[in-house]
């Protein structure tokens, strides 16, 4: 049913924009058309997919490892960070290559949720609902230094459309560092049975010879891998990582290796969704692809919150 | 062979296990007994590795467990923690079926699913295998759990107050699978226990423990008595034989 679903919006998507191009079209390879489709349409296309399906498999890892259902790359500081090692990277390195910089950002998410982390294991108050807020407030302070350092470096509006979150700048040899999450969520499905058993607790997963801390590890790397192509590629998409796993997570459970291929279908289903959305509201403008998923992610998080306290809390 | 050298464990300044060395006896039930906060739990958490002990050392037949590789030992003895907070969507047999993990991996073969079946069973489970953990009442996932330790079939089996939440009839029912898989399949239990009535019936030896201290430690006989009791609790706590078992009643003693 999914697949399908992600079938049918990836042939819409495809064929609407600002100039139309009809199937038709293709047959001429040498059309106008053509080119459009195969250096812009087709690159979106995959973009939307990889990164809706590494948001959803990121957030999906976040919450079986700090085992709250409301914990996900944007409410744990990841992207944040993230962003943080860029702009430092720009000012501080600017003779940094592309390559650089992408490390830069990644070691930064990796710490950044790292931190995270280890702020959880310390906190007693563990409610649902506290420790996302705990998250948030802990990624405005990243996110208020990154402001600050941009300011001050007269870079506010670089950095700000940088990470506008939007697809009209995803043409062939801009998002090929997405292709990055392929493996990541590869692993992540071969790793799928050991984050179920370390979502069971660190005593549960000791009980069973997990080698707990290993397994963490490993998933908050995979989280900041995803984290830091996606907001290097296309920028912050908030609430795919939070409410997509939690949707699966109510018709399948959290047993992850049943999980992580619904999570890959629904999450890139919901950002081509939003993607298409965000193109025909206002055609044949378009409006950042971020501000329509926090639209309808907004509203369905709030659907969930109210609805789904008491199953989240249990 | 378990064995316990010597172990201490404190917290902060406050000791909660002070020199703890005794033997636990292989093939057997061994109840630990003693007041809140004698440091049952704490003990049976430095057995199973969940917690590094400051001093002493556990051996299981002679070797340190802190040496063993975490898989082999995990495939030897488990261990249910009193208090087990889980808000994952699992079925219970999904639940149950992890405690193959340490042979499986997850990838479970025709043996290990015979495990799982008969761990279900044990715990009169089956009919609700497929239900989500978090749909059950808090005995049914009690028992969930206590299937899971089963189906890791380890000589070893370490449970900390396993009878929270159950009804009598489940409570009995646990007590005997525990002698069952003692007396028929050879097995080591070794169970925290508040009802000393159940610890009386059901074990071969009794672990009393107080203020993080081993106050008393043999074949339940020699401890289920007023005056051993009162050294434990601090309370006089009269035996009653009823049916060839000691059962102590105490529910309206005056000191
Ligand atoms: N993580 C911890 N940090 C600080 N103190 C602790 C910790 N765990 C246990 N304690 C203290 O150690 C003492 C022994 O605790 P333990 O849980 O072993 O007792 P217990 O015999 O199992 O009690 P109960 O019958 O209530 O379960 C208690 O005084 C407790 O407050
Ligand atoms: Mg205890």
């Amino acid at each position: 049913m999914l697949v399908v679903t992600v079938i049918i919006l990836s042939v819409i998507s495809l064929f609407i924009g600002a100039i139309d191009i009809k199937p038709s079209d293709l047959l001429d390879w040498e059309s106008l058309e053509t080119q459009i489709f195969l250096i812009s349409r087709l690159p979106r296309l995959f973009a939307i997919i990889l990164a809706g399906a590494g948001m959803g498999i990121a957030g999906l890892i976040m919450q079986s490892l700090s085992r709250n259902k409301f914990v996900s790359p944007t409410t744990a500081g990841t992207l944040d960070a993230a962003k943080l090692g860029i702009i430092i990277s720009m000012l501080f390195f600017s003779g940094m290559s592309y390559i650089g910089q992408i490390m830069f950002s990644f070691a930064f998410a990796l710490i950044g949720s790292f931190i995270f982390m280890q702020l959880l294991e310390r906190i007693k108050f563990k409610d649902a609902i506290f420790v996302p807020l705990i998250g948030i407030m802990y990624g405005n302070i990243i996110g208020a230094f990154s402001t600050f350092l941009a300011y001050e470096a007269n870079i506010l509006q670089n950095v700000d459309s940088f990470f506008q979150g939007s697809f009209t700048l995803v043409v062939s040899g801009r998002y090929e560092l997405l292709y990055v999450a392929v493996p990541a969520i590869i692993i992540a499905y071969i790793y799928a049975n050991k984050f179920t058993v370390a979502g069971l607790g660190e005593d549960f997963a000791k009980n069973l010879g997990l080698s707990y801390r290993t397994v963490l590890n490993i998933g908050l790397i995979i989280v900041a891998v995803i984290s830091t192509t996606v907001v290097l590629t296309v920028g912050i998409i908030p609430f795919l990582g939070l409410i997509v796993p939690n949707l699966v997570s109510l018709y399948l459970g959290d047993n992850l290796r049943k999980t992580i291929p619904h999570t890959i279908f629904m999450g890139a289903a919901f950002l081509l969704f939003c993607d298409i959305i965000s193109r025909l509201i206002v055609h044949p403008y378009e409006i950042p692809v971020n501000t329509t998923v926090a639209v309808i992610g907004s509203a369905i998080f709030l659907i969930m919150l109210f609805r789904g306290k008491a199953y989240a809390q249990k | 062979m378990i064995e316990l050298k010597g172990l201490s464990k404190s917290f902060g300044k406050k000791t909660v296990v002070e020199n703890v060395t005794l033997k636990i006896q292989s093939g057997a039930i061994t109840s630990f007994i003693g007041p809140n906060g004698a440091g049952k739990s704490t003990l049976l958490s430095m057995v199973s590795r969940l917690l590094d002990a400051d001093t002493g050392e556990v051996l299981l037949d002679q070797s340190d467990v802190k040496k063993m590789k975490s898989d082999a030992f995990s495939k030897r003895v488990a261990i249910l923690k009193q208090a087990n907070h889980l808000n994952v969507r699992l079925t219970v047999r999904e639940l149950v079926s992890f405690g193959r993990y340490p042979y499986s991996k997850g990838r479970l073969n025709e043996e290990d699913n015979q495990f799982v079946d008969k761990a279900l069973a044990y715990l009169n489970l089956t009919d609700m295998q497929d239900k989500f953990l978090d749909e059950l009442s808090g005995g049914q996932k009690q028992r969930a759990f206590i299937s899971m330790v089963i189906a890791q079939d380890t000589e070893y089996i370490l449970l900390d107050e396993p009878l929270n939440n159950l009804d009598m009839k489940h409570s009995v029912q646990i007590m005997k699978i525990l002698r069952k898989l003692v007396d028929e399949l050879g097995k080591t239990v070794v169970i925290v226990l508040h009802d000393i009535n159940f610890a009386s019936v059901y074990s071969d030896r009794i672990v009393a423990l107080k203020d993080g201290r081993l106050v008393k430690d043999g074949p339940t006989n020699e401890i289920i008595n007023s005056e051993s009791l009162r050294e434990v609790y601090d309370m006089h706590i009269p035996v009653q034989v009823q049916d060839g078992c000691r059962i102590c009643v105490y529910f309206n003693s005056h000191n």
